[in-house]
């Protein structure tokens, strides 16, 4: 695989200004640890076979690349839809899961802790722990048990354990602090994290575990369309995984535009948002170097958005490095426009988006088309989860209107 | 002269600035300097502490419902500071401090004469690389933590780093407040980092919770740190006694050994 320059880390792990490993000397030995591994097993010939066999016969990859007909006539362009939303599990996250645990069966760990927040995450841990016969533990915000209740029921059949996290705002921060601290308290464990976040090397490692989202759009496009590159590449990003790996091959390529929508919540400057990269500022947050939303005095704010996996108060160094360097462009999409865009796609092209994938479906209103634009929407994951949310309210607004 | 460097053995209380109260810490140092503490450390909350446990979290969680503030902290510091004579060492993550500015931060210290600084999420690596320049131009000395696990050419790195004031043993690989067996493998281990830490004071911290414990550390470590145990008693309304069953008396303090 070509390293391209966006995606180059210094020795200290950070992108131009951003990343490295903050990280107390009680998991210091855990994180170097990580890293020889990583960079010792993950490029080898035997990784190679054993992660795309695995993606292939059991995540079902490739997953198809769809051009969403109707879609495409509304907007004016050919709009593919990169249907993530297939995966074994429902979402991208098992592709990150399935190259880590590959990574902790090499360390020779048994014992894997993760964070979850739309409870994908959790899912596909706790997926991959049982195909593995190892143990899983998954921290939870109690606020996100609540709304994701049936991930916390897949969870539990597929035998792993979750427990609450009941501090701060009940939510993934909060599930990350109480993971990191299991992992300081049992240095033995493996800590599976679950997007492009925490201290140096994950976010390089689940970038690369999700590049083969682009790797597929490549291949696919250039057999539909002769092209190997759209002109937009688009996808939400809460910590930034899915969009990390639908960007990961074009970051390099200059004329693809890169777009990242995080949630606006109830709205940019209402108090309830999630959208960092226009609320945040630098700083340290899960021991990485990064944009996140907090106040004056350096406390990280809670965030709101209606999906649980956006949730998440700062984003990944790979985001913040290519957002303030200009390379990826962010947009902020509300809780209810992200519910309407979910509506459209169910109508127009049968597919029920998870409510993280509709924020990138609601950006198609808020961007210029042109008929030679031709755009790839990173459906990161299907609506079975947020089914709750999405009956409650979707049909409050069709009754009050 | 290191302001950590003493012949006897030393006690060390972590405190929490705003709480109980937004106004409690200047009334807490003057009290934990007259109950006889060697120094005082004083941790500037966080919202998201990840090597605390529930303790800490929650007074930590207390001292922002109340509003503390860096530099509502520093203000209350100046009132009180000629009152204090211990050393005084400010803990905290490093998000609050590179807010605060780190410049203005260092340049308050060294007008209050803060003896160190102990940042955990701040790696030597990342001081080395990133922020020496900074500290050095205000001479604020920092503390590095180390753990058993840590190897021995990092604690001696480690130890030359923290030569102008000391290193911090946290005693087992865990967060705050899981009080931990102290053993004889432990105690073997922490006499080899004592020998590797030179002239640079070694204190043992994050699980001393009763004075057997504090008798276990001053077998081989220049003193103790004492925090979780001592905001549940300041919780509890029993810091007091808590206090004088800790610091003890001097004269009580064993005979060094293995010297
Ligand atoms: C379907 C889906 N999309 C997106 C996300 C956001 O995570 P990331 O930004 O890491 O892709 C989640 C997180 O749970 C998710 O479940």
């Amino acid at each position: 695989m070509k390293t391209v320059s966006y995606l180059e880390t210094d020795t200290l792990g950070f992108y131009g200004d951003f990343g490295g490993a903050y990280v107390p000397e009680l998991l210091r030995e855990n994180v170097e640890n990580l890293d020889r591994a990583f960079r010792s097993y993950c490029f080898t010939e035997s990784f190679e076979r054993d992660f795309t066999s695995l993606l292939n016969d059991y995540v079902g990859r490739p997953t198809p690349l769809y051009l969403a007909k109707r879609f495409s006539e509304k907007f004016g362009c050919p709009v593919y839809f990169k249907r993530e939303d297939l995966c074994h599990t429902g979402a991208h996250k098992i592709n990150n899961t399935i190259g880590q645990i590959l990574l902790a069966k090499h360390m020779g760990k048994t014992d894997i802790v993760a964070e979850t927040g739309a409870g994908q995450h959790g899912v596909a841990t706790a997926t991959v722990c049982a195909l593995m016969g190892l143990n899983c533990i998954v921290y939870m915000g109690e606020k996100d048990i609540e709304r994701q209740a049936p991930n916390v029921q897949r969870m539990k059949m597929l035998g792993a354990k979750v427990v609450p996290a009941t501090s701060g705002s009940k939510t993934l921060k909060d599930a990350t602090n109480e993971a990191i601290r299991h992992w300081i308290n049992h240095t033995d464990a493996y800590y599976l994290i679950g997007s492009v976040v925490g201290p140096h090397p994950y976010p390089e490692m689940v970038a690369y575990f999700q590049s083969v989202i682009s790797k597929e759009i490549g291949d696919q496009l250039i057999a539909k369309t002769g092209n190997r590159n759209p002109t937009k590449v688009i996808a939400c990003v809460g910590g930034g995984s899915n969009a990390a790996g639908a960007f990961y091959h074009y970051y390099d390529q200059p004329e693809v535009e890169l777009i990242a929508v995080e949630a606006a919540g109830l709205g940019i400057h209402s108090g309830k948002s999630a959208a960092t990269s226009v609320l945040g500022s630098p700083g340290v947050l899960h021991g990485s170097f990064t944009l996140l939303m907090q106040d004056l005095g350096g406390q990280v704010i809670e965030p709101h958005s209606i999906s649980a996996g956006l949730d998440y108060p700062g984003i990944g160094p790979l985001h913040a490095h290519t957002i303030s360097t200009g390379r990826t462009k962010s947009f902020a999409v509300t809780d209810e426009e992200a519910l309407e865009a979910a509506l459209e796609c169910s109508r127009l092209e049968g597919i029920i988006p998870a409510l993280e994938s509709a924020h990138a479906l609601a950006v198609l209103h808020q961007i210029a088309l042109t008929p030679n634009d031709c755009v790839i929407i990173n459906l990161s994951g299907r609506g079975d989860k947020d089914m709750n949310t999405y009956q409650s309210e979707i049909q409050l607004q069709t009754d009050e209107s | 002269m290191n302001p950590f460097y003493k012949t006897l053995k030393q006690v060390s209380i972590f405190t929490q600035a705003g709480f109980p109260k937004l106004e409690s810490l200047s009334d807490q140092l003057i009290n934990l300097q007259e109950s006889g503490v060697d120094f005082i450390e004083i941790g500037i909350p966080f919202s998201d502490p990840m090597a605390d446990g529930p303790v800490i979290q929650h007074t930590s969680s207390i001292a922002l419902e109340n509003g503390m503030t860096l530099d509502l902290l520093f203000r209350q510091l100046t009132k009180v500071r000629d009152q204090i004579t211990v050393p005084l060492v400010l803990m905290g993550y490093l998000n609050p401090v590179l807010q605060f500015g780190l410049g203005n931060f260092l340049g308050k210290c060294q007008e209050l004469n803060i003896a160190s600084l102990i940042l955990p999420d701040l790696s030597y690596e990342l001081y080395s690389a990133r922020y020496a320049k900074v500290f050095q131009a205000y001479d604020v000395p920092l503390t590095f933590l180390i753990t058993p696990a840590t190897d021995d050419e990092r604690v001696k790195k480690i130890a030359t780093a923290c030569r102008e004031s000391f290193v911090y043993l946290v005693g087992q690989t865990s967060i705050t407040g899981n009080g931990y067996l102290i053993d004889e493998a432990k105690q073997a281990r922490y006499r080899e980092l004592k020998a590797l830490c030179g002239k640079t004071p070694l204190f043992l911290g994050f699980g001393i919770d009763s004075p057997q414990k504090r008798d276990q550390g001053f077998q081989e470590c220049d003193g103790v740190i004492i925090g979780t145990a001592y905001l549940k008693s300041l919780a509890e309304g029993t810091s007091e006694t808590f206090l004088e069953n800790t610091i003890g008396l001097p004269t009580l303090i064993p005979p060094q050994k293995h010297r």
